[in-house]
């Protein structure tokens, strides 16, 4: 009999759904949507099945405001909701919509079938979410390869073209080889403190961390330091972001970057993992000059915005790099602001780009632009407008989110690394700037057509501008919720909740 | 009984027979064998912390890892389809639209 209370004592109990809850529903449209894909007749089938998608991500978007009410842990002690990955939920949420809201048209002038396309995206999206707020390296893990797997696949999606076919498969190889170096460091970090629970390892690591976990710690970032393309590994990055679809490029530059930092700021300053200075000291300096440089040079939009990736990433690991005491506070905001700020321009950017690009992307290189200020002259002021936020230019949401940055780490006494910054900063706003010229200073070489921007394209480039103004005019709101969400992820609560269980079994810990 | 520290040497030569094998071989197939090549290595390392520290969790934990391993195989074998439709050659030198 007591056997019995204590197994129903031990299983999920209704509050660990909601906690889950948005997965949850993108799960389920995500699964709405595969199976209507053979029942809805083809011409109709990519309009359908993308409002099915856009309201699956919408409903997801209402579970996460639903969820942000109850905090606390979930399914022993895996999932932790606070405000910090409420936060990630909503952002990554977000970019799914926006990112379909570009796919819409797209799809139809691309001919790409719809069915698995919107599917897979709200998978990814899933995992992206799922990654936010997981709080043991096994459900991490998980939620990293669910997301990635979508976006092998995803970039592939333009089948009949060789170069998508090819960055699928170079995403590929070396995605999984860097999961591999990514499960390593688990399995040593596994070693050296005896669990894969990310509050259990910092109890673990307090005292002092063996050598084996800063290996761990090195071989993790390794692994992590590839899906946010951040240098040395960042090798991967121009070729897949050419080939991949645009709109997809647009996803996978800021959702799962996005989730992967929110991996990255638990194991670091929750798990409170060793050796973070260096590692983020190189990795950071490295992908911000080479970033940078590599793409004065570049020919191609879309492999000048890879590297202006690379550099973001670059930009974003300086405020990881604030030591863990009263600063940590202030870092892990400005991380967060940070990709906020960069998802909602990178993903306006990706879908000016991909709108331009028409049938078989045939337009990427930088002189089909010439000439759009007078073909175009919404289309290249929103453009611009995005442009000038990843230079970083005032009342933009890339200026304050650069200067949030920065200010971190001079406040951190990291005098060096601000300085590569500023000087990095600097040089990238030459190759932004050299697009600007191009689409209104330049004449056509040849007449490039532009097709009426759609109502969806619309919607979408109206969202990604006001949230990049609002964002560079008013940050208060985003910077203190920002800030809550960091001190959530850094108080000692955290650590006091799980040792209040005894058994790892034990879901009653953490109900508000 | 067999000290730990066998177990950890032999996952960490299977590793890097995996790391050296992704980097010099040229076909996409033996690459990616390669690359569960690595995977078992860490496989190895886990079942023998998991024995270490009498924690069952690093043994679920090589199921979680050989599951993922398979649904990654799946995407991988059609991705390699795919690049194969396209340009009739398993050979990665060969397969260099996209400049690196």
């Amino acid at each position: 009999m007591n056997a019995v209370a204590e197994t129903a004592q031990n299983l999920p109990q209704g509050v660990d759904y909601i906690r889950f809850l948005p997965e949850t529903v993108l799960s389920i449209s995500g699964l709405i949507v595969m199976v209507l894909d053979p029942l809805v007749d083809e011409e109709h089938s990519q309009k359908t099945l993308g409002v099915i998608a856009l309201i699956g991500t919408l409903a997801a978007l209402a579970a996460t405001i639903f969820m942000s009410h109850y905090p606390g842990l979930a399914f022993w002690n895996m999932i932790r909701v606070d405000s910090f990955s409420v936060f990630f939920h909503f952002l990554v949420i977000t970019i799914a919509a926006l990112v379909i809201l570009t796919s819409y048209e797209y799809m139809t002038v691309q001919r790409i079938r719809a069915g698995e396309y919107y599917g897979l995206i709200l998978f990814g999206v899933v995992g992206m979410a799922l990654m936010s707020s997981a709080v043991e390296l096994v459900l991490i893990f998980i939620a990293l390869e669910i997301s990635s797997i979508s976006t092998y696949i995803l970039a592939g999606f333009r089948r009949r073209e060789a170069s998508s076919s090819e960055s699928s498969l170079k995403y590929f190889l070396l995605g999984s080889f860097a999961t591999a170096f990514f499960l390593y460091g688990i399995a040593l970090m596994f070693g050296a403190t005896g669990s894969t629970n990310i509050i259990l390892i910092s109890q673990a690591l307090h005292s002092g961390a063996p050598i084996l976990a800063y290996v761990a710690m090195a071989l993790m970032f390794v692994g992590l330091g590839f899906k946010v393309a951040s240098a040395p590994f960042h090798i991967w990055t121009p070729d897949v972001y050419e080939g991949a679809p645009a709109p997809i490029v647009g996803l996978m530059s800021t959702g799962p970057k996005a989730a992967v930092f929110a991996v990255l700021l638990r194991i670091f300053f929750q798990a409170n993992a060793p050796g973070r200075f260096w590692l983020i000291w190189v990795s950071a300096a490295l992908s911000m000059t080479i970033g940078n440089i590599a793409a004065l040079v570049q020919t191609n939009i879309k492999r000048l915005l890879a590297y202006s990736s690379i550099a973001h990433a670059g930009y974003l690991l300086v405020a990881f790099a604030v030591p863990q005491d009263a600063l940590a506070n202030i870092g892990i905001s400005a991380a967060m602001f940070y990709t906020a700020a960069y998802a909602a321009m990178n993903v306006g950017a990706f879908a000016v780009v991909s709108h331009f690009a028409a049938a078989g992307e045939r337009y990427v290189a930088l002189e089909d632009y010439a000439g759009l200020g007078r073909r175009s002259p919404l289309l290249a002021a929103t453009f611009t407008i995005f442009l000038l936020s990843l230079i970083g230019i005032p009342i933009t949401g890339g200026f304050f989110a650069k200067f949030y940055v920065f200010s971190a780490a001079l406040r951190a006494n990291l005098v060096g690394l601000t300085i590569i910054g500023v000087i990095n900063s600097a040089i990238g706003a030459y190759y932004y700037l050299r697009v600007i010229v191009v689409m209104y200073m330049r004449e056509p070489r040849e007449e490039v057509p532009v097709a009426p921007v759609p109502a969806s394209l619309g919607m979408a480039l109206a969202i990604t501008v006001i949230a990049t103004i609002y964002l560079g005019v008013l940050p208060g709101r985003v910077v203190d919720y920002s800030l809550r969400s960091a001190s959530q992820l850094l108080s000692p609560e955290a650590a006091a909740n799980s040792t209040s269980v005894p058994s790892r079994m034990n879901p009653s810990a953490g109900v508000p | 009984m067999i000290p730990l520290s066998y177990y950890l040497v032999l996952s960490g030569i299977l590793f890097a027979c995996g790391v050296i094998g992704f980097l010099i071989k040229r076909n996409i197939i033996t690459i990616f064998m390669s690359i569960e090549l690595m995977l078992n290595g860490v496989n190895l390392s886990f079942v023998a912390f998991a024995a270490q520290w009498h924690a069952l969790s690093g043994q679920v934990f090589v199921f979680f890892v050989m599951v993922v391993a398979a649904a990654e195989a799946a995407v991988g074998l059609a991705i390699i389809i795919a690049v194969y439709r396209t340009r009739e050659t398993l050979n990665v030198d060969q397969v260099n639209l996209l400049k690196l």
